[in-house]
């Protein structure tokens, strides 16, 4: 079970949050512009990496906040946990 | 004193006598005695039998890793515990224990024919014999490996005891209070930094618990050790945990430790819970898991009497037991001879030590010769004899070339063997960290740590107690960083510890006939690793699945390494290239009520209830589980049955008055300058025209285009919605609206507040509702015209503040209450009393079902399944279509979305009007259709329509829409039903009823 420090409310364990997705992946601020390729890309297609991963995380059992977490998904660990609208942290592979 | 005891040796209490049972039997043991040990005090060996060949087992470890002595204890109903290991199970007096895998008898077993078929059941005997033909499986094979599959026999009472579980925070927490450990503690807890000690024994110690004569700090080891526990009892900042067991390593330094709280005792107080979850975040963890002895592989080594030698060492200085009274000992350690010598002094007499190596310690030697035991260096083991326990062993020299000479027999009632120790990484490896390959010890030990983690003594490779003291001190000191300083300690008498490692011990028979068993308790051997191999199975993850090695309950403590080592010969390559199988929790068997902790029955779920729960309850509603709801189902009168009490629920609702508890909608307050534009871009529906005061259908899609819920949504002024979601929703819907609120549009001023707790919801249908409502209600004018269909007031109602919304999920007149919840039962009783005149009756989720599936109104999640869009649900019109953008908008306009063959939602009418169809029943075109079938649809919602006098239903069928009026058939079990694809709406298809 992670342990995970809430930008809100430090750290809590895992059983108080629920993951969401890969993080970083705006909304296109037009969906009609988008041909049927780009937007089943926006939709469907997300990264599987064998590494560090950006991902948004909610504190669903707690302050109901959203926010990005940086994790190592294999070695599960969380180098960074930053807010919504914030650069994702440079990470040395 | 029975024949074995070894008066003034061992941690047990003379003068505590206990008696216990084991199969039938009645004996005596000692206070401070395991049942192995108790046993063995009594010259008992044989113990049970083994899983596949049924073959006799005796005791062959003194702890943790036992893979022979598995017992049953019964403690009474539903205190059963098969598969437990005698060498850890702590004798009480009463304590009543049976052995396992037999049949009828341990001594005359059935099973044990398998033995003597043993080699027509090789590795992988299952996989090659049980395939073929298919219709074997269901009568012949799967009978047959039920009966014989499993260990032991489990449990059928539910569980009577209790089980406790609590979190935990530390700044250390060391796992394994043996010499490492409580060096470790001793240094870490200086400090005054918040230490947790566990360790799995009655009592912490370790191997000094087997080893009372060595010196620490000039005292004796016991000694020493009580010091060391008083001073860590003593210390307000270290918890010490005995019979705890860290079973498993998890991220981020969280691991679960199992502490046993009643099991040792003979009548455990009912208040006291029998186990304890401790989950424990620890800043720092120190592993000093110590080392398990190896087993050595020769035909024979599964007879009962033959032991790993450090147990013969234990059962003598830690349980004053001797394993024998002509014992033999076989060996390439040294520290085999330590047992060898404290039981030749113990006055178990010690006939022979056969050393594998030509050239033991002089010093060794020596003392052997001194206490008369003879040493056959060079020599090995090729057999032994002996049917409920060893009598004979058989020996051979072995030259400088490998070749081995004439056998020759000794005989013994016990046989002590030491293959060398393999360093304890369980909870290392479960924590990912990387295993390091060292040759000296053939074995693996910890690497790059993947946690913040240290390891110390012999399960971190590094034997011997001074050593170990050494590292655990470093470690402990370590953990303060560079305010800790090792405590230093001297060591006297310490025995020598160095040795080689074997594979198979050298045999002059033909070793594809040998039984040298490496996995004990699967009873895998040698040669069956050597088949696993040749038959291709070069990963040792595939031979581990492939014999079974390692893969019963002991995990593979004393049979991994042997496996490795022989798998490795096998396919030609060194054993870290080999590579070892990847070590799961739990460490050790652990109980189900240990997980479950305070979960079970009534704690196992959250169950809400309505603030009208009590009057439903008091008035015979039978209830149903909607999410995490319980729910009024419907509400039966004497004698009725389900049918009748909804037929008559759902005739008084449309001819006069229903009232239904709506309390567990889901609700969620959408405030703020931008709540329009919020519920725009959410929901299909256009929101910035709807004036405050009306109500509108919202539909919520995901990205994907496709249903994910829906609800009434009322405006009650420019900037505030009160939006209704699905009973089971709710949570969802608010953490969706959340996500897009926060990450994707933070710019818009809106606020959202769940309020499903807050308001009870009490729905009034029928067309007495407004009668039976109007003198409750003041502030409202509940006229048709002032307050017509779908709008939204707010009042008050029996002088409680309401939100009063003109909505009706029947067809019928129809209002829901909504008032805080805290008056939902008194408005609730005020309604029923002002609704007598006019028969008001109460309905349940049964009724509300029926009732709105007449309508065709859809339950999101019954009629829909997360691949059904509005259009194909027949709700094309809950677009906005002039809005420029909307969740789940732009899907819509992909190709398939528009596939004129989607499933479409219909109505079905069946041929007899009697026949209610199955909810989930496929539809297909005809019944003379090929097999497969093309199956077209299948029906999502089903009832008997009490105001039609006949059956409806809903089905989802590929291009439904385009064909109503055709015939379609469902089959279901023992007929064929004929039924016409129709409109979705069967009753008051104009709404007439809704305009009054
Ligand atoms: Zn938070």
């Amino acid at each position: 079970m992670f342990l995970i420090s809430c930008p809100f409310c430090g750290p809590r364990e895992e059983s108080e949050f629920s993951y969401g997705h890969e993080g970083h992946i705006a909304r296109p601020a037009d969906p009609d512009s988008l041909s049927d390729a780009e937007w089943a890309d926006y939709l469907f297609m997300r990264k599987n990496p064998k590494g560090w991963h950006y991902e948004r995380w909610n504190h669903a059992r707690g302050c109901r906040r959203w926010f990005n977490v940086a994790r190592h998904t294999v070695t599960h660990e969380i180098r960074a946990v930053y807010k919504m609208g914030d650069p994702p942290p440079a990470i040395e592979p | 004193m029975t024949g074995y005891r070894v008066a003034g040796r061992g941690r047990v209490d003379p003068d505590a006598r206990l008696r216990f049972i084991f199969d039938g039997r009645s004996y005596e043991g000692l206070h401070g005695d395991t049942l192995a040990s108790a046993l063995l005090a009594n010259g008992v060996h044989f113990v049970g039998r083994s899983f596949k060949y049924h073959r006799p087992r005796g005791i062959m470890s003194a702890g943790v890793e036992e893979a022979n002595a598995l017992v049953g204890v019964d403690r009474g109903r539903g205190r059963y515990t098969p598969n437990t290991r005698a060498t850890v199970l702590e004798l009480y007096d009463g304590l009543t224990a049976e052995s396992q895998n037999y049949w009828p008898s341990l001594r005359y077993d059935i099973g044990a024919v398998n033995d003597i078929a043993a080699p027509l059941i090789p590795a992988g005997f299952y996989y090659k014999t049980f395939k073929w033909p298919a219709s074997f499986w269901n009568k012949v094979y799967e009978p047959v490996i039920r009966r014989s599959a499993g260990l032991g026999r489990a449990p059928t009472a539910p569980d009577a005891d209790r089980y406790a579980s609590r979190f935990a925070h530390c700044d250390v927490l060391i796992v394994g209070a043996g010499p490492a450990g409580l060096a470790a503690a001793l240094t870490a807890s200086e400090s005054g930094a918040r230490v947790i000690l566990a360790d799995e024994n009655p009592e912490i110690g370790g191997s000094l618990l087997s080893d009372p004569a060595v010196q620490i700090d000039g005292k004796d080891a016991w000694n020493w050790l009580e010091e060391a526990r008083a001073t860590l009892a003593g210390r307000a900042n270290v918890t010490l945990l005995t019979r705890t067991t860290a079973i498993g390593y998890y991220h981020q330094n969280f691991l679960g430790l199992v502490q046993r709280l009643t099991d040792h005792l003979p009548a455990a107080a009912s208040s006291l819970p029998r186990e304890r979850m401790w989950k424990v975040r620890a800043a720092q963890v120190v592993l000093a898991q110590g080392a398990i002895e190896r087993p050595l592989v020769f035909d024979g080594n599964d007879r009962p009497g033959v032991m790993l030698a450090g147990a013969g060492r234990s059962f003598l200085n830690r349980y004053g037991v001797k394993v024998g009274n002509r014992v033999a000992v076989v060996t390439v350690h040294d520290s085999a001879y330590l047992a060898a010598f404290d039981l030749a002094r113990a006055g178990a007499g010690v006939a022979t030590i056969v050393d594998l190596r030509r050239n033991p310690r002089a010093a060794l030697l020596a003392e052997a010769r001194s206490l008369g035991i003879e040493v056959l260096s060079g020599w090995t083991v090729t057999a032994t004899k002996g049917r409920a326990r060893i009598a004979e062993i058989r020996v051979n020299p072995v030259d400088q070339n490998g070749k081995v000479g004439a056998a020759r027999m000794i005989g013994c009632d016990a046989l002590l063997m030491s293959g060398g120790w393999t360093p304890s990484v369980h909870l290392f490896s479960h924590s990912k960290g990387a295993l390091d390959w060292r040759e000296d010890l053939q074995a693996f030990v910890p690497g790059a740590p993947n946690e913040a983690v240290r390891c110390a003594g012999a399960g971190n490779g590094t034997f011997g107690l001074a050593a170990a003291l050494a590292e655990g001190a470093a470690a402990g000191a370590a953990t303060a960083g560079s305010a800790g300083t090792p405590t230093v300690f001297s060591v006297d008498g310490e025995a020598p510890f160095s040795g080689v490692y074997f594979r198979e011990l050298p045999t002059d028979r033909d070793p594809t006939r040998a039984k040298a068993f490496i996995d004990f308790q699967n009873d895998v051997t040698a040669k069956d690793i050597r088949l696993a191999v040749r038959e291709g199975f070069r990963s040792i993850e595939h031979v581990k699945r492939y014999t079974t090695n390692g893969m019963a309950t002991d995990q593979g403590k004393t049979s991994n390494i042997n496996g490795l080592m022989i798998a490795a010969d096998a396919v030609g390559k060194p054993a870290p290239e080999v590579g070892l199988t990847t070590f799961r929790p739990p460490y050790t068997p652990t109980t189900f009520g240990a997980f479950v902790g305070y979960s079970r029955d009534a704690h196992f779920e959250v169950e809400r209830k309505t603030s009208i729960d009590s009057w439903a309850e008091a008035n015979g509603a039978v209830f149903e589980p909607v999410s995490l709801w319980r729910r009024a189902w419907y509400f039966p009168r004497s004698g009725e049955s389900m049918h009748e009490a909804v037929a008559r629920e759902c005739r008084a609702t449309r001819r006069s008055l229903g009232i239904f508890d709506a309390s567990t909608l889901g609700k969620i307050e959408v405030v703020g300058p931008d709540a329009a534009e919020f519920m725009n871009r959410m929901y299909t529906n256009a929101w910035t025209k709807l004036a405050p005061g009306r109500c509108r259908y919202g539909l919520l899609l995901g990205e994907d285009g496709f249903i994910r819920d829906d609800g009434v949504i009322g405006r009650l002024s420019d900037e505030r919605f009160h939006v209704t979601t699905t009973t089971g929703g709710a949570a969802r819907v608010l953490a969706t609206m959340e996500d897009y609120l926060q990450t994707e549009w933070p710019d818009l001023k809106v606020w959202l507040t769940s309020t499903s707790e807050q308001w009870a919801v009490i729905a009034l249908n029928g067309p007495n509702a407004r009668k039976v409502l109007e003198p409750l209600v003041q502030g409202i004018d509940l006229n048709g015209e002032a307050f017509p269909h779908m709008a939204v007031r707010e009042g008050k109602i029996c002088g409680v503040p309401t939100r009063l919304f003109r909505v009706s999920f029947t067809g019928e007149l129809g209002f829901e209450v909504n008032v805080p919840a805290r008056f939902g039962l008194s408005v609730w009783k005020a309604l029923i009393e002002q609704g007598r005149p006019y028969d008001i009756t109460p309905y349940g989720t049964e009724t509300m079902h029926a009732l709105r599936a007449e309508k065709g109104f859809i339950i999101v999640g019954q009629d829909t399944d997360g691949t059904v869009t509005p259009h194909d649900a027949g709700m094309s019109w809950a677009i906005g279509k002039t809005k420029p953008d909307f969740v789940g908008k732009r899907s819509l306009a992909r190709p398939d979305m528009q596939d004129p063959k989607r499933k479409q939602l219909v109505g079905l009418l069946t041929e007899k009007p009697e026949t209610v169809l199955e909810e989930g029943a496929q539809i297909v075109d005809g019944p003379y259709a090929a097999v497969p079938m093309p199956m077209i649809g299948h029906v999502t919602s089903s009832y008997h329509s009490e105001t039609l006098g006949r059956s409806i239903a809903l089905a989802l069928i590929q291009g439904g829409h385009g064909r109503k009026g055709e015939t379609v058939y469902v089959p279901m079990p023992g007929a064929m039903h004929k039924a016409t694809i129709t409109d979705t709406v069967f009753v008051d298809k104009e709404g007439a009823k809704l305009n009054v």
